[in-house]
């Protein structure tokens, strides 16, 4: 096997499925965010809400575009990198993604334009159920690639016959061990990185002096959501990990830079990992706190990487990755609260000025955090593809190295060329004022569509 | 179960293919419009072209992820294959669908002066995208086969697929738009209907020659008779579209339907005869459907969630192409 190709082929497709998880983070839980606003301008006819709710449309079909043209790349990327994975575990993998075209992407995708554009040719009432059933899907399609992302940490309910999977129990492989843990988790995750996309980038109205009332209440539901989902992701995540020691020890150790297995293990907040001396550098230590947070008792034992010789994961990148995202969440946590404390005496338009650009400069700490994840979680795994089950380097494509070099420094170019327009665009779409920029047609809960007559047009709305 | 395993991989191979020509006349109208931006009179032409596809692109580019998603899920062997072979015609691809559709919102998004550029994007995205499907069907069609011969067919199908979609994309104009753009929408057709039918008929001619097994099923008697109506029908159906748009009065008569009919029915028919073609081979001369397939109890869950939910989504595809029935107006997050 050319160990080039191998390690294109994989950088290849991280960079792809890091591109593609950046959206539908922010576009599944956006979703339930802006069908809150509109609920809220139903209850209380302040048209605060409807302002929130278009200026966050926008930023929202923008997301969702980006997070649509880099899935169907992915969907073309296990058969382009990873033949071979399909070959093997097709019989699994198969139904679990064709469940999430069939009951996810054709629901989101379909209502996506009522939801959009439907304004003013449907009731009020369907336009709801059009942007619950957006919300919706979106969550579902999480539901089945987690599902099969999960299945491919911690397989079960299935039995190989001639080298192929196949599946004997349908409920063991959705709800796999890792699944609730991993669901929950991600949910959250995206609930936490839209809620700081919120707070960050009307915190930055609020500095550039283009605000109104419903920057205010947007800041406000982003603080409030954040605040109250940062300590369950906390408890979720050390649950995850309490999951994963049980069924992956060779990931946390990893994790935990554990390099000997060892009773009353030290948890190593920083410090270099060094694979040839098998050891920390510069470490500083807590005494015995790894093994009482993972076995819960101060002399628990914990294997160290010398029990997976040849089997466990670069020990780096999943070291740094994890404390990237666990700082990144305690910093959410500081932040998050900090703010609620602040809206207890004050309006978001009377914040103190750093605490409003430590907001906005949070705007993306989501994204970190995710990415993070997802990389402890994958490069965690390795070197199989399915854990325990098969290996990375069984299943990958044969192009020659050239081919697949080339593709992925296009796909890089791409990605990095549209990031920077994305950002670009989301910091414009701010700073336009927004004051008064409601809805210029009154909303009537009985409109009938009115299909011929043209609408009057409000502000820049197409997507 | 003996019946099923025979069963289920022709079932999903249908499926397929009516997912794969579902997306060709839906995505191809869209991609259609997109390539004919450049031929608008104005700016607010050029927006009320988009406003025309704005609601469906999206859901009409979920067909194609239908279509491959069930060569991944039922036929695993055959999409290792294919996709590997077709790796830089689908990156092509892939990078042309991915400026197309963010073109949507950045040319509104990103401000006036960007406006220029993300229309070209999205120009220059509906071209190669359909391009380098056409590319994929060609090769597709000649079993991969790298021959000049077989490369300069792939270079001929790779621009009818493009003229097929601006024929639909005219076509699309004609039903959503009146005035001015309809008028020349109907030359956009016209011009668009000698590509088309010329690569067509290269098609069908080629396919027969590419394998003799194909060929012994086309020209071998009474077959060749059953099979008639296929280009017979094909025929009357480009004349139909000939004939519609030179006339711009069974336009205003409310005929203007008849040049989007037509294309498709010729879809249609082009879609069967390849079908009749191939069958029952996933690539031509190589694997056949039941070697390529997925253990029958996957496909048999997958055939349940299919018989369920397939229903469904056609049923509201056509809830919300009524929403947005008649002729396109400017579009609008208010309302
Ligand atoms: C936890 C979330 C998540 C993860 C890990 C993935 N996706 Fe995704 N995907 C979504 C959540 C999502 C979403 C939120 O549902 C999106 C974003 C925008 C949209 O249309 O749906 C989406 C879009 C989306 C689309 C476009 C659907 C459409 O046309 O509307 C495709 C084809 C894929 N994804 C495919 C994949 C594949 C093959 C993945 C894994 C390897 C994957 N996604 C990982
Ligand atoms: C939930 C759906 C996901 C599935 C089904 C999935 C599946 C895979 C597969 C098949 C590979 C290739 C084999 C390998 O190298 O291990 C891989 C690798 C990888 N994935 Fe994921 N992945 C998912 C989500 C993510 C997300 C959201 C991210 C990042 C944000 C991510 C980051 C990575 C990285 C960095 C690798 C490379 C690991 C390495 O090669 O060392 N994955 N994943
Ligand atoms: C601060 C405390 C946190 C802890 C203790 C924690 C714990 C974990 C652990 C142990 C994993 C690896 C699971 C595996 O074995 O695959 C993980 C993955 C992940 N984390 Fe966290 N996490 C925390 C915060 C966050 C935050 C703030 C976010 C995002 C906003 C986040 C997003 C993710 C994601 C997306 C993954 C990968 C997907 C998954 O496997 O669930 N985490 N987390």
């Amino acid at each position: 096997m050319n160990e080039t190709a191998l390690l294109l082929a994989r950088m290849q497709f991280a960079a792809n499925i890091t591109f593609h998880i950046l959206f539908p983070t922010i576009t599944i839980a956006l979703g339930w965010i802006l069908l809150f606003f509109r609920l809220r301008f139903k209850a209380t006819r302040d048209a605060k809400w409807e302002e929130a709710y278009y200026f966050w449309t926008k930023v929202f079909a923008l997301t969702f575009a980006l997070g649509v043209v880099s899935g169907i790349t992915m969907s073309f990327q296990f058969g382009t990198n990873w033949p071979g994975f399909m070959e093997k575990v097709g019989n699994i993998a198969g139904p679990l993604l064709g469940y999430e075209v069939l009951t996810a992407f054709f629901l989101e995708a379909t209502f996506l334009g009522v939801m959009l554009f439907g304004r003013g040719r449907v009731s009020e009432r369907t336009h709801l159920i059009a942007t619950f059933l957006v919300a919706f899907g979106t969550t579902m399609s999480a539901f089945w690639i987690i599902a099969l992302n999960s299945w491919m940490q911690t397989p079960v309910g299935f039995e190989i016959i001639n080298g192929k999977f196949h599946a004997t129990d349908w409920l063991a492989i959705v709800f796999n061990p890792s699944f609730p843990y991993r669901f929950t988790h991600m949910l959250i995750a995206s609930g936490l990185t839209a809620s700081f996309l919120v707070a960050g980038v009307s915190a930055w109205q609020v500095l550039k002096r283009v605000d109104s009332a419903a920057t205010y209440s947007a800041l406000k539901t982003g603080l409030i959501a954040a605040a109250i989902l940062i300590p369950i992701q906390i408890f979720v995540g050390d649950m995850h990990g309490l999951n994963t020691l049980k069924h992956q020890p060779a990931k946390v150790a990893a994790m935990e830079g554990l390099w000997h297995t060892e009773k009353g293990a030290p948890l190593v907040l920083f410090g270099i990992p060094d694979k040839t001396t098998q050891t920390n550098r510069y470490a500083i230590e807590v005494p015995k706190l790894a093994s009482l947070i993972l076995t819960h008792e101060l002399d628990g034992e914990l294997k160290g990487l010398n029990e997976f010789a040849g089997k466990h994961p670069p020990v780096a990148p999943v070291f740094w990755a994890f404390r990237i995202m666990v700082g990144t969440g305690m910093l959410m946590l500081a932040v998050s609260w900090l703010g609620v404390l602040y809206l207890r005496k004050r309006t978001p338009a009377t914040m103190p000025k750093p605490y409003l650009i430590l907001l906005s400069l949070m705007v993306f700490s989501g994204w970190t955090a995710t990415v993070a994840g997802w990389y402890v979680t994958e490069i965690g795994r390795q070197p199989y593809i399915v854990y325990g089950e098969i290996l990375v380097a069984e299943v990958v494509a044969k192009h020659p190295t050239g081919v697949v070099g080339f593709s992925f420094a296009a796909y890089l170019l791409l990605y990095v060329g549209l990031l920077i327009a994305y950002i670009a665009v989301v910091k414009r779409l701010a700073e336009k004022p927004s004051r008064g920029q409601a809805l210029n047609l009154p909303v009537r809960a009985d409109l009938n569509r009115q299909t011929r007559t043209p609408l009057p047009q409000a502000g820049e709305g197409q997507g | 179960m003996q019946f099923l395993n025979t069963a289920l991989p022709l079932i999903f191979m249908a499926i397929m293919g009516l997912a794969m020509l579902a997306y060709v006349i839906l995505d191809g109208y869209d991609l259609g419009v997109g390539m004919l931006l450049p031929r608008a009179a104005n700016d607010a032409e050029k927006d009320l072209m988009v406003a025309s596809i704005g609601p469906f692109w999206d859901a009409n580019e979920t067909w194609l992820v239908l279509g491959v998603g069930i060569l991944l899920i039922a036929f695993p062997y055959a999409h290792g294959l294919i996709l590997t072979a077709l790796y830089l015609p689908v990156l092509a691809m892939l990078f042309g669908l991915t400026l197309r559709g963010v073109a949507f919102d950045f040319r509104m998004k990103a401000g006036d002066s960007k406006k220029p550029f993300w229309n070209q994007m999205f120009v220059l995205g509906s071209f190669v995208a359909a391009a380098s499907q056409g590319w994929m069907l060609g090769s597709y069609i000649t079993s991969f086969r790298t021959d000049a011969l077989t490369l300069s067919f792939n270079a001929l199908i790779a621009l009818t697929v493009p003229a097929t979609y601006v024929l639909l994309g005219a076509g699309w104009l004609i039903m959503k738009t009146d005035g001015d753009l309809q008028t020349r929408a109907l030359g956009w057709a016209r011009l668009a209907t000698i590509p088309f039918a010329v690569g067509i008929a290269a098609i069908s001619v080629a396919t027969p020659l590419v394998s003799e097994i194909i060929f012994n099923k086309w020209f071998r008697l009474p077959d060749f008779f059953a099979l008639l109506p296929i280009p017979l029908l094909s025929a009357a159906a480009v004349l139909a579209l000939w004939h519609v748009t030179g006339r711009k009065r069974i336009v205003d008569a409310g005929y203007g339907w008849i040049v989007f009919a037509a294309t498709v029915l010729v879809l249609i028919l082009a879609t069967l005869g390849l079908a009749y073609s191939i069958y029952p081979f996933i690539v031509i001369d190589r694997m056949n459907v039941w070697e390529a397939a997925s253990s029958t109890s996957s496909l048999v869950i997958i055939a349940i969630g299919t018989a369920i939910t397939l229903p469904a989504i056609i049923g509201y595809t056509i809830f919300v192409y009524r929403i947005f029935w008649g002729k396109a107006t400017d579009l609008s997050y208010g309302g």
